[in-house]
């Protein structure tokens, strides 16, 4: 871009001094030609206007009937109707703010633009930093700059997979529900209840309680079906009866079911395996007095203390299994693209800020470390204001960058949430190749388009015209 | 300009001013002033050891979406619809390269691939003539408002895309050229000359006059000087512009989706149709994908330096 050209390409001629900049060959030629009769200039000044016009030739064709004629044709088209018959003013340009789809676009465009830029120069800021102490910061380097190379279409299937619901399957909820579950205690049964011949019986808010106090010396039978055995815990072993317990109370939790039939029911039999984890509450006058879980074999004690309570099973044993998070959701689709932009550029700022890291003045850093001060001082007080600059590039950079942003969201967003996650970009190609099409409406945006990158473009134009004054 | 590890700008002549400093290594271990000796020495290097650490668990979280796609590619169908690729980890026996052979065999991706090499070197080539063409215009003839068309040129640096979308393919259709591979790289020439024009001109320009005015001396025309001393002398100029247009056309998903010929198209369009029944299909759009990431990831590693200053400079486009 404008800015980071300028530290590419015009960064040279800073410290190149003066160029050759008005016809270089001009005035240097002239002497050997001395006394050229003014026919002859003229002559020879047409026949350079030829020379250059040939090499331009090409160029200029393709940039006027590709990217200047299309401009043109744009604006015009925008101020016409979806027939492009009838003039409609600024219609179409209204309906850019009022229509609910596209007002999500340009919703959707404006968290683009303030959050993905800061989110990636922030940290191509602290990874610049970071790998300059670091021997192998090239390596790192190397890793996060990686995507830069690989089309928004690879990168948009990749993160579908990230993205996938199924948490056996995408690893962004793999990794949310093994957090999730580390901190709230998973739910091990779902779907698992007591038949009608057991001695449970529902207690209301989806907890199975048993139909009799239990008391101590009497084993406790507390048998349930419904659960797949796929679900099952995979340590759990076969259940057996429970030794008998001294003063307290004692049974066995388990699935009462036999695979490929043959069991009895409310009997252990032989393959029945025992429920570990069953949480089990005994309950005596509306408090419970005492609780524990069952053991990989379902066998479980209680205390003395339960003797003549009532066992209940609460009802988080059975809650439906967390699945994770919708990130590709009406609510969450644009975050979780934008992550995946982040992924994709934070390579980009990186790199830019590093060089502007290698530029800074070695000796003030390190005289601000003598005085005293600490590496975060450092940091905040010297290192980032010196950088200024160059952290302004690359947020400018990054801004035009995702005003356009396309591919991204075509391949990430599944069909049911492509509205949710609109911008303006897409919104564009379906106002102007989908089944409905609008090129008004179209147009208009490619106008706003426009008009959002025309102030980087009189940056670059005021720069050039100083570089050519000097 | 930018690379990872040496600094040092192309350009003819050399560069006296190369700087070493952005090796990080190459710096010297900083000064540490504090006095109050061993704890502060040990404070310092569980901060470094916790940095390091981070850097390596970003490294690792950077590479994992794209492992995540290796790992998938190399699954079968059935073993990706039921478990995730990090169950490998545990399974390697589930490694296959059955869904590559499948890809190869199936001649909607391979001439998909031929496809998106008929688009993309033509539309190289020829940014790189017809820029090299203009930039040396620019820079080293002598013509009426030349400053006034090389800002011209200048301010479509960012004109987007988007807005010649339709006119263009109006444009094309009256032409007979829409949906063709002609109509893709003229497209995509068109949109590269800006940057190119406006990078090879300020490259030429640093061209020493001395040279040009040698070989005039001896008679050489404005087309020898151009074959002979410019183009040569502008060779890391052009590679940046060469490797940067190439990527940027090999992975443009857009304008191909558009223009290109729905018999056969470029492979980014051909997996994007197949992204619509995203969930079935793994087993055809990992392996496809990664295939297509192949081209662009060989050209990283092995131009690097060209590769990051192109990608630095064309980054707006």
């Amino acid at each position: 871009m404008t800015g980071t050209r300028k530290t590419a390409a015009d960064a040279r001629h800073d410290t190149e001094g003066p160029r050759p900049r008005s016809g270089p060959r001009s005035r240097t030629r002239s002497p050997s030609r001395s006394g050229a009769r003014t026919g002859a200039r003229t002559g020879t000044r047409t026949r350079r206007t030829v020379t250059a016009a040939a090499f331009l030739l090409p160029a200029l064709v393709l940039l006027g009937a590709l990217v200047v004629y299309p401009i043109g044709y744009s604006v015009q088209r925008s101020f016409f109707d979806r027939s492009g018959e009838s003039f409609a003013g600024l219609d179409n340009y209204v309906t850019l703010f009022t229509d609910d789809t596209i007002r999500t676009a340009v919703r959707n465009n404006l968290i683009w633009v303030v959050v993905a830029p800061a989110v990636a120069t922030a940290l191509g800021l602290i990874f610049a930093v970071l790998t300059e102490r670091v021997r192998w910061g090239t390596a790192f380097k190397l890793v996060v700059f990686m995507p830069m190379a690989i089309s928004m279409l690879a990168a948009g299937i990749i993160f579908r997979l990230v993205y996938e619901q199924d948490p056996d399957r995408g690893v962004a909820n793999a990794v949310w529900v093994g957090v999730h579950d580390t901190f709230a205690e998973s739910s091990g049964f779902p779907r698992a209840r007591p038949l009608p011949v057991h001695p449970l019986e529902a207690a209301g808010g989806g907890a199975y309680v048993t139909k009799a106090p239990v008391r101590a010396g009497e084993p406790v039978a507390l048998p349930l079906i419904g659960v797949p055995p796929a679900r099952m815990p995979g340590d759990a072993r076969p259940a057996r009866a429970p030794a008998a317990s001294g003063g307290g109370i004692s049974g066995t939790a388990w699935l009462d079911f036999t695979r490929g039939g043959g069991g009895k029911p409310n009997a252990v039999d032989p393959k029945e395996l025992g429920l570990k984890g069953l949480r089990i509450e005994a309950v005596k006058d509306g408090e419970v007095v005492a609780r524990t879980t069952a053991g990989a074999d379902g066998t479980f004690t209680l205390p003395a203390v339960a003797d003549g309570a009532v066992l209940r099973l609460p009802a988080s044993n059975f809650r439906e299994q967390y699945n994770g998070v919708a990130w590709l959701g009406p609510h969450l689709v644009t975050p979780a693209i934008i992550g995946s932009y982040v992924w994709m550029w934070a390579g980009f700022a990186m790199v830019l800020i590093a060089a502007g890291l290698a530029g800074l003045p070695r000796d003030v850093l390190e005289a601000a470390r003598v005085d005293g001060a600490n590496e975060w001082q450092v940091f905040r007080r010297i290192t980032v204001p010196l950088l200024g600059p160059v952290l302004g590039v690359v947020l400018v950079t990054l801004m035009i960058n995702v005003l356009k942003v396309f591919d991204l969201v075509f391949i990430i967003a599944p069909g049911s949430a492509q509205d949710d996650a609109n911008v303006l970009a897409l919104q564009l190609y379906r106002s102007s190749f989908g089944t409905d099409a609008d090129l008004g409406v179209g147009s208009a945006i490619a106008v706003l388009l426009l008009l959002l990158v025309l102030p980087v473009m009189a940056v670059n134009i005021r720069r050039m015209r100083r570089e050519n004054r000097r | 300009m930018t690379s990872f590890a040496s600094d040092k700008a192309d350009r003819p002549g050399g560069d006296p001013a190369a700087r070493p400093a952005a090796e990080p290594s190459a710096r010297p271990a900083r000064a540490r002033t504090s006095p109050s000796g061993t704890a502060a020495r040990l404070a310092a290097r569980a901060a470094s050891g916790g940095m390091r650490l981070f850097l390596v668990l970003v490294a690792l979280f950077w590479l994992m979406p794209t492992v995540g796609l290796l790992l998938s590619s190399l699954r079968s169908p059935s073993d990706i619809a039921s478990s995730g690729w990090w169950q490998v980890f545990t399974a390697p026996a589930q490694l296959t390269t059955e869904n590559y052979r499948d890809l190869l065999a199936n001649d909607a991706i391979t001439g998909s691939l031929v496809s998106t090499v008929l688009i993309t070197v033509p539309a190289t080539l020829l940014v790189i003539v017809i820029g090299s063409f203009a930039g040396y215009a620019f820079a080293w003839l002598d013509f009426p408002g030349r400053d006034w068309w090389f800002l011209l040129v200048v301010a479509l640096l960012v004109v987007p895309v988007q807005v010649a979308l339709v006119p263009v393919s109006k444009l094309f259709g009256a032409v007979g050229i829409f949906e063709t591979t002609l109509g893709v790289v003229l497209f995509h020439t068109a949109f590269g000359l800006p940057f190119a024009i406006f990078l090879l001109r300020n490259f030429f320009a640093e061209i020493p006059r001395e040279l040009l005015e040698a070989a005039r001396l001896d008679g050489a025309g404005e087309i020898r000087l151009f074959t002979r001393v410019v183009l040569p002398l502008g060779g890391p100029a052009v590679a940046s512009l060469g490797i940067f247009q190439f990527l940027w056309v090999w992975n443009d998903m857009l304008v191909a989706l558009i223009f290109a010929d729905a018999q056969s198209p470029p492979i980014t369009v051909a997996l994007q149709q197949q992204v619509r029944q995203f969930g079935n299909n793994v087993d055809v759009l990992a392996p496809g994908a990664f295939v297509s990431m192949l081209i662009p990831l060989l050209v990283f590693f092995a131009f690097q330096r060209q590769f990051v200053s192109g990608v630095m400079a064309g980054a707006v486009k």
